[in-house]
């Protein structure tokens, strides 16, 4: 359990962290989304003890990460940066790693083997590609095999196949009733993996909810309809009860799962429809509007204004 | 966290990296073979010099001429056995696994310091008797007068070298930024400004001048050094010293 209360960085005037307060459970995988320089990394370091919190408080399993006693053992961090020297060889790496926490030499060999890098052991880290640096931090993190993993953007760089084997490694953690904290600024990747969800934007915290909850509330369904007799619908759809909404382009939008609803409404009215299709907004969408609210609402100082309503204010003025 | 584990870490990282071996090679070949080179020139000198330079030659110093040269060596391996953390990402990974910066820094330094004095002293004794070697009958003896005492300073004035580069290295943390302020002042600032009147008392109280003393034998003409052998290496020390605490405070207020 990593356990995160009012954490706030400033550096100078800037605030890349600010008053985040969440807790990180164990048994699960919890996303840690945000667009690039949201601070999700910032926070990460903090969380190991690398940067010092200018406020707030972080707690690994009750301690703070310098009271961990080979905190390897305790939890295990992939960093975004290639964290290994480009002149060490892969099993070099491991084995210093594992040597300052007391970690068994054949631990080594074991993780080398998970993340599949055995063959290239014994070759420099320089050699290595993207993908391959990724499996050799994610080799360091598991190395001490810890109840508590953090893995910050570990998809970047990674082919189909290792995005997968990735995914499923960290599901297959979580099972084991393992904490897995793992950052991105793909909402799509985290919808494929992540059980909880965190979302933060310059630093601040959006969102900390499951993921079926941000689903059902941030995936708006409607049904989108174009006719060549656009008035005459509108008028049987207000007189149903429907409310539809014209969206620019001479088509109309409805909230909700209306579609076979409105086809049977056309039908009995004669209506000639051209199309009439149920529409799902991806999670994608969601996300970069949860997020550019943020970004407004600092543009703004105090009150929180919808973009909507910040749209008028700009016309009128 | 036991520092014996840390300790171990550091020696496995030391020895698994190749610039460790080119950095202390080389300044075992310079300095070895620069002072063999010079020695050797200074014995067909020997017969046209002054009286004055014949009275205070000093056999046992000139076979360290190649120090001047060798040092520059340690510095590289003392920079980078610090900065090499901080060019390449390392640090985050180190001090995610070892918390406690002044134990990180301690057992870090500590394999480097003993390293560094394993291969400077024997540097230092090589040089010594190949470069004796080459005098033939000028040569010095070990047994001598304060021979063995320059002898032994010798080694601990490259090693003293190499832990004061890794202090400032953990301060600056960039290997070039580094590198760009050590090697052109050790290399020149430092023996331009010995010649230079109006610098030459402030000149002496610098790390590698106090330091060298330590590897005279026969004192030059009219020296008015204010220090004695081991005086010089004592100031020498609080450089390195200066330099150590500076880098652990760095190290334990700094964001990783």
């Amino acid at each position: 359990m990593i356990e995160l209360e009012g954490l706030t960085k400033r550096y100078g005037e800037k605030t890349a962290v600010d008053h985040l307060t969440f807790t990180v459970r164990p048994g699960i995988v919890t996303g840690f989304l945000g667009p690039n320089g949201a601070g999700k990394s910032t926070t990460m370091r903090m969380i190991l003890g690398l940067d010092r919190p200018t406020a707030g408080d972080v707690r690994i399993d009750g301690r703070h990460y310098d009271e961990l006693k080979d905190p390897l053992t305790s939890i295990g961090a992939l960093l975004e940066a290639k964290g290994a020297h480009p002149g060490r060889s892969a099993r070099n790496h491991l084995l210093c790693l594992a040597q300052s926490n007391g970690i068994p030499d054949r631990r080594v060999r074991e993780v080398l083997d998970t993340v599949g890098l055995t063959a290239v052991a014994r070759k420099k880290a320089k050699g290595f590609s993207l993908g391959m640096g990724q499996r050799l931090g994610i080799a360091a993190a598991l190395l001490g095999d810890p109840r508590i993993l953090l893995f910050d953007e570990p998809v970047n760089g990674l082919d189909p196949e290792g995005i997968l084997w990735v995914r499923t490694l960290m599901k297959s953690l979580a099972a084991e009733g393992r904490t897995v904290f793992v950052s991105s600024h793909l909402m799509s990747e985290m919808a494929l993996t992540a059980d909880h969800l965190v979302v933060i934007g310059q630093g601040r915290l959006l969102a900390d909810t499951s993921m079926a909850d941000f689903i059902a509330r941030n995936s708006r369904s409607y049904v989108r309809i174009r006719s060549p007799q656009r008035e005459r619908l509108l008028d049987v759809l207000h007189q149903a009860g429907i409310t539809a909404v014209e969206s620019g382009d001479g088509t109309l939008e409805v909230d909700g799962d209306k579609a076979e609803h409105i086809g049977e409404l056309a039908a009995r009215h004669q209506l000639v429809l051209h199309e009439l299709s149920p529409q799902q907004a991806s999670l994608e969408e969601a996300f970069m509007q949860l997020t550019a609210e943020s970004v407004e609402y600092h543009a703004h100082s105090g009150t929180p204004v919808s973009p909507q309503q910040w749209g008028d204010d700009w016309k009128k003025g | 966290m036991a520092t014996v584990q840390v300790v171990r870490s550091e020696w496995t990282k030391i020895r698994s990296v190749a610039s460790t071996v080119w950095t202390l090679s080389l300044a075992v070949v310079v300095t070895i073979a620069l002072g063999m080179l010079i020695s050797a020139l200074a014995r067909s000198e020997f017969d046209r010099m002054s009286t004055q330079d014949r009275i205070t030659f000093d056999p046992t110093f000139i076979s360290f001429a190649g120090m001047s040269l060798g040092q520059l060596a340690m510095i590289v391996f003392g920079v980078l056995v610090v900065s090499n953390e901080y060019s390449t990402g390392m640090i985050r990974t180190s001090l995610a696994a070892v918390p406690q910066r002044g134990t990180f820094l301690f057992a870090k330094l500590a394999v480097a310091t003993v390293l560094g004095l394993v291969v400077s002293m024997a540097t230092s004794f090589a040089a010594f008797f190949l470069g004796q070697a080459m005098l033939g009958e000028h040569r010095a003896s070990l047994g001598d007068d304060g021979v063995l005492r320059a002898v032994i300073g010798g080694g601990l004035y490259m090693t003293l070298i190499a832990v004061f580069s890794m202090g400032v290295a953990t301060m600056l943390r960039s290997p070039m930024l580094s590198l760009g302020i050590l090697v052109p002042f050790f290399f020149l600032i430092s023996s331009i400004l010995g010649y230079v009147d109006a610098t030459k008392d402030v000149v002496r109280f610098l790390p590698d001048h106090a330091g060298s003393r330590i590897m005279q034998v026969v004192p030059p003409v009219g020296d008015d050094t204010p220090y004695g052998p081991w005086g010089g290496l004592g100031i020498m020390v609080l450089w390195v010293l200066a330099a150590l605490v500076g880098g652990y405070v760095l190290l334990k207020r700094r964001d990783a």
